[in-house]
């Protein structure tokens, strides 16, 4: 019997784990794709907002103040890059500075830093924004976080401290038996005193498997581009423009990597899985972050892709047990802002319903930091050589757009959650992120999986069950 | 530091006839760095044949062509690092190069050669509409995992683009047991060789469809299932109506290469149309001391022209290293009507040799002059019965007719007839 | 009167052929050789690889010596892929001597130490 069982290894599920695995409770983490955050935490817009656009007084606008507040220890122990870079919220007419001031007194009331800037102090420190520009609301604590690294390694902490994770396993059905759970998955049966569902866009489903639900996802989809990173400021900040009711509209903003980012689009849709891109869309997207920044140098796209949010008829974060049962903690319809909130969501959870279920005792020996990361790029050329000396992996580099070595990836297979795809090593150690998307280097990492796991090659995937990269070996003799 | 007269960062084509050509020009002590295991860059996956008729008058596959020349390298006695990439070159021409053998070195190299080749553009760069599925590559990895590695990325497979890695991919496939069912082409006209439309597209029965693009890819089990094309009308949108659909199991791009040069983007050098930087009549870049040739430059269809290209720069900074670059004059060389770019982009020095312009036309045309003109007066006229965008033109133009300019530029132009 | 697209070189002359086999649009002697042989008796060289039995993962590319009539690709292609060679290899080692009587050799084009 397990204390506990998450549903989602989402950034949502990954800091409940996280949470979780400080005291003496078992937990499991259960997770349908190969790789954790691999879903909604993999497409989305990377920000870890300040806080001033949620409606003062709801969830949305408590956590994310309070996840805020988080991310600078967090960044620190989980060894994930981060830059509070600031939000510029930008007016371009006189109506709009109208709004401006608006928000200014929400954000106030969310107890979110800001200043008003003037048109001029907007143009100083963002010289490619909109000449028309009339002023600005400027949000110093935003920032922007890597959002692959942010879960990969949360998960990572919470697998170190004790937490079991089970991936590729999806859960089929759950039967509320009064003392415990019966958990069925895709690959066994689990007993559980306590679930919680952090299931992102599949959380209806599993919160309506033990009753009726008085709330629906209606899953928004997102779409984006991605730009290389060269050493022009395009632009400094996270730039948005006015939110609307459609949410806080196209951003343009730099990225913990300095690529830049461009979206998203906001469209419902039907299909939780279609995460694909269309030329119309992306037009508008164009169109719009352009009325923002003139010239954003769309030649310089490496990516478009899409995400998907799961946002719910509730319009806020639904996080509550139960009506049946107390010991079964839905965590749903966590959309923007998701990620910032997220480890302010894990202690929420905690305080207010998992505390109470168990007379808990904290773990002796957890270890909130995650083993440090080799990552050449952030190295003096006198540590890089001491890398090397040590083992010569370290000097062979097998992207060369990102100038990832050989010895990193091999590195990345001997932690306590590796990555198993093609898209899995990207997502971890930016191999195949630049200007050639993996032409390059795609191969060399399929083969290393390969070895690595002792596999054919045909067995690699890019990413999910079914996307095999190779389809024949030919002339096998 | 180590010191070097030439560094030549990239061990393909271009930097190997830089080297071999530098070393001709007296310059002894070279080093080349080539970030895969062996030299010959791209063409050692280019394992089909049509290379060598300029440099050797016969028909070689890459392996044989770059032999050739990686044998001179290794007989001449010039200093080569494999599976050593360059991760920084500054303005005062420090390279950092990393291999497992040495470590991080810095090199102060009194001139460098880029020959770095080119990429792939991939289905991000193109804003390819629909699912993000497996089985969408570009035409160059699927080379290099059957030609390589031994391997088909696909069994089915559609093309889009109608370069000329896709067309001999198309054929390279075909014989290894996968079924092209066509190659789509945006354009009105195809961007290959006419050559490679008939020995690898017509010989095999494949269509090619002009003026079509795809529409979208659907791949939601998470690989290619099926590609839908449509055709375009000439402002490239979608015509409703003209869907075409494939059931497939891959999408190979070969929708256009760049030339590969973030190291020199990084440095602001100052940069062409063709995404690779702007040279002097010495393949000079912006800055001093700094070159660049091959695909690096700009994307070339004949390997042999790369080599060419490649002693150009090795000359060329072999003038430098001896101090006989001086620059004498800055004359602008610019596109004008119906041309894309002119390499060089300036003429500076005066080492009294006649000047090759190589340019592209922006599209198809038959019986145009192509005239060189500087203000009002004609510098040079030159009758041309076809010119492709696929196909580089070059045109020598007579040093003397370089003297006496009304004013420091000159505009290559098409004029019909 | 046929049309074809010369493959002997780049240049991709377009060749017109009537029925006395007299060529036109061809830039050189060689493109009239080719139109000539592409009505009678078209042939094609073979580029592809070969498996290397002493070495994992390892292949090497051949090609055929001459070109082989464009017919017998497909059979040509099933003898290369069913014969495997050992490195090292030398570039112009003869991998298959006069595949299927074709008078051509299955010739190797890289080297493996």
């Amino acid at each position: 019997m397990l204390d506990v069982i998450i549903i989602g290894a989402g950034v949502t599920g990954a800091f409940i784990a996280r949470k979780l695995a400080r005291y003496e409770l078992s937990v499991a983490l259960f997770e349908r794709e190969n790789d954790v955050g691999n879903v909604t935490s993999n497409a989305n817009s990377a920000i870890v907002h300040s806080g001033y656009d949620p409606v003062p007084h709801t969830l949305k606008a408590l956590l994310n103040v309070r996840g805020n507040q988080m991310f600078d220890e967090i960044s620190d122990e989980l060894d994930v890059h981060f830059n509070r870079c600031g939000s510029l919220t930008v007016a371009v007419s006189d109506e709009q500075m109208v709004m401006l001031y608006d928000l200014e007194k929400r954000s106030q009331e969310n107890g979110v830093p800001v200043r008003i800037l003037t048109a001029e102090e907007v143009k100083e420190m963002e010289p490619h924004i909109n000449k028309e520009v009339k002023g600005a609301l400027l949000a110093p604590t935003a920032g922007v976080i890597d959002p692959f690294n942010l879960v990969v390694h949360c998960v990572e902490n919470a697998v170190d401290n004790g937490v079991k994770l089970h991936l590729a396993e999806p859960v089929i059905d759950i039967k509320d038996n009064g003392d415990y759970f019966l958990v069925k998955t895709s690959k066994g049966e689990y007993q559980a005193k306590v679930v919680i569902n952090a299931a992102g866009l599949y959380s209806d489903k599993i919160a309506a498997m033990i009753e009726d639900i008085d709330w629906k996802l209606i899953p928004r989809k997102g779409e984006y581009f991605v730009l290389d990173h060269y050493d022009v400021g395009l632009v400094n900040h996270t730039i948005f423009p006015l939110p609307s009711a459609k949410g806080k509209g196209v951003l343009v903003s730099m990225t913990s990597s300095n690529n830049y980012i461009v979206g998203p689009s906001s469209e419902p849709i039907d299909d939780v899985e279609d995460f694909s891109t269309d030329s119309y869309t992306l037009g508008e997207i164009r169109r719009q972050a352009t009325e923002l920044v003139p010239d954003i140098p769309f030649n310089q796209v490496i990516r478009v892709f899409s995400g998907v949010r799961p946002t719910s008829t509730r319009h806020d974060f639904i996080i509550e047990p139960a009506k049946s049962n107390n010991r079964f903690i839905n965590v749903a319809g966590i959309e923007s802002p998701g990620l910032v909130s997220s480890p302010a969501i894990a202690e929420y959870v905690f305080e207010n319903y998992v505390s109470k279920l168990f007379s808990l005792k904290l773990k002796a020996n957890f270890n909130p930091r995650v083993k440090k990361y080799t990552r050449l790029n952030d190295m003096s050329l006198e540590e890089r050589n001491e890398m090397i000396k040590k083992n010569p992996e370290f000097g062979k580099i097998i992207c060369s757009c990102e100038k990832v070595s050989l010895g990193e990836i091999k590195e990345l297979l001997e932690r306590s959650v590796p990555p198993q795809t093609v898209k899995g090593v990207k997502r971890r150690c930016r191999a195949g992120f630049g200007k050639c998307q993996g032409g390059f280097c795609s191969p060399m990492v399929a083969l290393i999986l390969a070895k690595h796991y002792n596999v054919s090659p045909l067995d690699i995937k890019w990413d999910k069950e079914s996307s095999n990269i190779l389809k024949e070996e030919v002339k096998k003799l | 530091m180590i010191k070097r007269d030439l560094v030549i960062i990239g061990g393909g084509s271009a930097g190997m006839a830089a080297a071999i050509e530098a070393k001709k020009n007296g310059i002894d002590d070279i080093l080349i760095l080539e970030k895969d295991g062996v030299l010959g860059g791209i063409l050692n996956q280019c394992i089909h044949n049509g290379f060598g008729l300029t440099e050797f008058k016969e028909e070689l596959t890459g392996p044989e062509y770059l032999s050739r020349f990686a044998e001179q390298v290794e007989e001449m006695g010039i200093e080569y690092k494999l599976n050593s990439l360059v991760l920084d070159v500054t303005e005062n021409r420090i390279v950092t190069y990393s291999n497992a053998e040495d470590g991080v070195v810095l090199v102060e190299a009194k001139a460098i050669v880029f020959a770095t080749g080119c990429y792939e553009r991939s289905a991000g760069a193109i804003q390819l509409s629909g699912d993000r599925c497996s089985g969408i590559i570009t035409a160059g990895t699927a080379q290099k995992y059957l030609n390589i590695h031994g391997f088909l990325v696909g069994k089915r497979i559609v093309i889009l683009g109608s370069g000329d890695i896709g067309l001999i991919m198309a054929r390279r496939m075909t014989l290894e047991g996968a079924k092209v069912l066509c190659v789509s082409e945006l354009m009105p006209y195809s961007n290959g060789l006419n050559r490679n439309i008939a020995q690898c597209l017509n010989d095999y029965n494949i269509p090619l469809y002009l003026s079509r693009s795809v529409l979208r890819v659907e791949g939601k089990s998470g690989r290619v299932e099926k590609v839908v094309l449509a055709a375009v009308d000439d402002k490239m949108k979608f015509i409703p109506g003209t869907e075409m659909e494939f059931e497939c199991d891959t999408l190979l791009l070969s929708v256009g290469l760049v030339p590969y040069v973030s190291l020199l983007d990084k440095l602001h050098a100052e940069m062409s149309s063709t995404r690779g930087a702007k040279v002097n009549d010495q393949l000079m870049t912006s800055i001093p001391g700094v070159f660049a040739c091959g695909n690096c430059l700009h994307v070339h269809d004949v390997v042999d022209f790369v080599t060419d290209e490649g002693r150009d720069a090795g000359r060329g900074a072999a003038n430098y290293i001896k101090g006989l670059s001086e620059k004498k004059k800055h004359i602008a060389i610019k596109p004008g009507n119906g041309v894309s770019y002119v390499i060089p982009q300036f003429i500076e020095t005066d080492l009294n040799n006649d000047i090759t312009f190589k340019f592209r036309v922006r599209k198809p045309v038959k019986n145009v002059f192509v005239n060189f003109k500087s203000g009002d007066q004609l510098v040079n006229k030159v009758v041309k019965p076809v010119l492709i965008p696929s196909e580089m033109v070059m045109i020598k133009l007579n040093k003397d007719k370089l003297t006496n300019l009304p004013i420091d530029e000159i505009e290559v132009s098409l004029e019909e007839r | 009167m046929k049309e074809l697209t010369c493959i002997v070189c780049p240049r991709g002359c377009r060749l017109t052929i009537d029925d006395n086999l007299n060529v036109t649009g061809n830039f050189c002697p060689r493109g009239a050789e080719y139109a000539k042989n592409e009505l009678t008796n078209p042939k094609r060289m073979i580029t592809s690889f070969m498996r290397v039995k002493n070495r994992e993962n390892c292949v090497v590319s051949v090609k055929t010596s001459v070109a082989i009539p464009k017919g017998m690709i497909f059979q040509v292609m099933e003898e290369i892929n069913h014969v495997g060679v050992d490195a090292p290899t030398r570039i112009g080692d003869i991998a298959i001597k006069d595949v299927l009587g074709t008078g051509a050799d299955i010739v190797i084009t890289k080297n493996i130490k």
